[in-house]
């Protein structure tokens, strides 16, 4: 059982970690819970698992790093594999992959730190804003949550937008904001679960922290969406899941825009599985208890 | 049958201010920082390794051999007399005389704000505090669902024009602030002292108005330059200032020993308020604390305190002048843990955290000390806890990583020199004025006549 690590969503991964636990040992199966550090490999070499349950997120444990170490040591693990890891852990990589699939996913830009240091590409700055129309995302390619992410209401927002996320990660990218819904669609095995809608309370962005936060943010499962809605969502998370090469389960989240498109924004190869986490959730509404959820993860392991 | 962890088992059974206390994306980052490999300019520590183990073996045995017995029992809520004696000589060292009678011996200083908010405060209820204010009340006053208010400060401390006109504003909604929260000497966060003509207005202006205030005093006795100003409580004589005092930066904050003088009516409900949270404060921290005084030379010990945290606020200001960039400022403490740095505001100190946090070194974002968003280009850098060469290593990579975001945000904007600050001079309104900024004159000095 591999939780914690040194993400900055170790906290979240904490509580994941210690709920699947508690699942795996009502399972009747011996857990060794491992906060993944510095001796993660001695660790790992000791306790000899059959398995290993990575409900690491973000850094490490969501983008293949953990996957690579565990295919050395020969270990079973549940989830995604390296490269479909390494693939949705990068958002620019899987942005593009989607586009190549005709996968919709909102329009943007990408730049490393350097192309701005180096080749000048603060000049290409307005011609992008006019592209993507304000307000624009502003995010790191890489990390789960919501850490860095700034919206852009005007040209004067970006540099500042730019500098929080390059906090973040080497790599940024600005996408055309999607005005809507927010939705997740969760897979199990080949299954997609209901759609789950995250309705903010107040802030007029999902952030971080209401993200885990009881109070902050509701939720409704399965949403309220027309059956063919619904079903188009399905397919699109089926199809970005299998185009990453995602296995066991994962989840993707979406937005549908005011004229009634969906665009994928991106797919988490280890989402959350704490109390307020949304594939529970899902899984809960398709009539799977969070044990079974456990099993299952368990069971479709590579 | 295995313990469980789901909290949806019972969310519902919450109390709804529970709902309020909430966690932040800082504290996800705050949980990174506790890593050996990290300098950590981030926490309020004193440096307990500065006490001598000889003297706490000696505090030991003495209670072990004169009062064991009394030292397992339980003590009377408001505190032991010997205790109450003590807590007279600490504030007597800072001008302040009191009858023992007036004093509550509570849980650390922590329990005060905590008691006096739960005294006070009914849901809705408005508190006022400087803005920015300490990052651990914040969590206190939001369990009780105040409504916090907060004033701006400049380096004479809060600003109480502003205050004044805070306060008839919510005259006008019909509002009447419970109490006035402040630190005035060696502010947690900023650093700045209140100077004592405002001192002398602020208690003024509380009796004009009926208006308690909370005077949170834990540093008044580590100063290290210039001559301390009376305490709020000495100019108002207890009428409506409470004060509070601790132990723990003048001796230990792991003992857990604070108090409250208040005006007896009000002790009286801070009392019983106290009787139903932990009966009372524990008799062994409060006998360590006597056969300590006992011992002698408490002051000595508060002396050394002094001379090594001097040394290293001097050390960490040269890093500053050093290591920061021209559009950064940050104070000049006379005394106490803190400096409040004030960055350009283009940068948000929660996102410089995580950069920061690369190269193993943190510090408290600023919108840790504001209930209002706002404290978002600022830090609270603490010296007292760090040697001198990890302070020296902490600022230079701090400062690298804000010099590389500034030449980046240059580099965004097409500016080469600096960006200035965006002019100022449209005058705010009342509550939500700038953050201070206000580098001493050395420092400008020092910035001026290059490296």
């Amino acid at each position: 059982m591999l939780k914690g690590g040194r993400s900055f969503e170790r906290q979240v991964s904490l509580r994941s970690g210690a709920r699947v636990q508690d699942a795996l040992e009502r399972l009747g199966h011996d857990v060794v819970p491992i906060d993944a550090g510095v001796d993660l490999v001695l660790r790992l070499r000791k306790a000899r698992p059959d398995v290993a349950f990575v409900a690491l997120h973000g850094r490490d444990g969501e983008d293949g790093t953990v996957q690579e170490l565990l295919e050395i040591a020969g270990i079973p693990y549940t989830g995604s594999g390296v490269l479909a890891c390494v693939r949705a852990a990068d958002k620019v990589l899987a942005k593009h992959l989607l586009l190549e699939a005709g996968v919709p996913t909102p329009e943007f830009f990408a730049f490393s730190e350097t192309a701005f240091r180096e080749l000048g590409a603060a000049e290409a700055l307005p011609a992008m804003e006019e592209r993507l129309d304000f307000p624009i995302v502003v995010k790191p390619a890489s990390g789960g949550s919501a850490l860095g992410i700034r919206f852009a209401r005007t040209a004067a927002d970006v540099p500042g937008a730019l500098v929080s996320a390059f906090s973040y990660d080497s790599k940024v990218l600005l996408e055309r904001h999607v005005a809507g819904r927010d939705l997740a669609v969760s897979i199990l095995g080949d299954q997609a679960l209901p759609v789950v809608e995250a309705i903010p309370r107040d802030e007029d962005f999902y952030d971080f922290e209401s993200r885990y936060e009881i109070g902050r943010t509701d939720f409704s499962c399965p949403a309220e969406l027309p059956g063919e809605l619904s079903e188009a969502a399905h397919g699109l998370a089926l199809r970005t899941f299998a185009l990453l090469g995602c296995r066991g389960f994962g989840r993707v989240d979406l937005m549908l825009d005011e004229s009634g498109g969906l665009w994928v924004l991106e797919a988490n190869p280890v989402p959350g599985l704490t109390e307020t986490s949304l594939l529970p959730q899902a899984a809960e509404a398709a009539g799977v208890g969070f044990d079974e959820l456990v099993g299952r993860v368990l069971e479709l392991t590579g | 049958m295995s313990v469980s962890r789901d909290l949806e088992r019972y969310a519902e059974l919450f109390a709804a201010r529970t709902k309020v206390m909430k966690s932040s994306a800082m504290r996800d980052l705050m949980a990174v920082t506790a890593r050996p490999e990290v300098i950590s300019m981030a926490g309020g520590f004193p440096d307990t390794s500065t006490f001598p183990p000889a003297t706490f073996a000696a505090v030991t045995q003495r209670i072990a051999s004169e009062s064991c017995a009394r030292a397992l029992q339980y003590g009377p809520t408001d505190g032991l007399e010997e205790t109450k004696q003590r807590i007279g000589e600490v504030m007597a060292a800072e001008g302040m005389r009191l009858d023992p009678e007036d004093l509550v011996v509570t849980t650390g200083g922590q329990q005060v704000i905590d008691l006096v908010t739960k005294t006070l405060i009914d849901p809705g209820d408005v508190i006022v505090a400087e803005a920015p204010t300490y990052p651990g009340a914040v969590p206190t006053f939001s369990s009780y669902e105040a409504d916090v208010v907060q004033i701006d400060m400049d380096a004479d401390g809060m600003r109480v024009d502003r205050l004044e006109e805070t306060l008839d504003r919510l005259e006008r909604d019909g509002r009447r602030p419970k109490f006035v929260y402040t630190v005035p000497s060696f502010q947690n966060p900023a650093g700045v002292t209140m100077s004592p003509p405002r001192r002398r207005r602020l208690v003024e202006v509380a009796r004009e108005r009926e208006l308690l205030v909370l005077e949170d005093n834990p540093y008044g006795l580590l100063r290290y330059e210039g001559e301390p100003p009376p305490t709020l409580y000495s100019l108002d004589g207890g009428v409506y200032v409470m004060y509070l005092g601790t132990f723990s930066k003048i001796l230990s904050p792991g003992i857990r020993l604070g108090w409250v003088a208040a005006p007896p009516p009000v002790l009286e409900k801070i009392n019983l308020g106290k009787q139903g949270t932990d009966l009372c404060t524990s008799t062994l921290s409060q006998l360590m604390v006597e056969a300590y005084f006992q011992h002698g030379r408490w002051r000595d010990y508060v002396n050394d305190l002094t001379e090594v945290y001097r040394s290293r606020r001097d050390t960490m200001l040269d890093a500053l002048a050093e290591h920061f960039p021209a559009q950064a400022e940050w104070t000049r403490p006379a005394g106490g843990l803190f400096i409040w740095a004030t960055l350009p505001d283009f940068i948000d100190t929660t996102d410089l955290l995580a950069r920061a946090l690369r190269e193993n070194v943190a510090f408290v974002p600023g919108a840790a000390a504001f209930l209002d968003g706002r404290g978002r280009s600022s830090m609270r850098l603490n010296f007292s806890a760090c040697p001198e060469e990890d302070i020296r290593e902490g600022i230079r990579r701090l400062g690298e990583v804000v010099k590389e975001q500034v030449e980046l945000y240059g580099t965004l904007t097409g500016e080469t020199a600096a960006p200035s600050r965006p002019a100022p001079e449209q005058q705010p309104a009342a509550d939500e004025a700038r953050v201070l900024p206000m580098p001493s004159r050395e420092q400008r000095a020092r910035r001026a006549g290059g490296p």
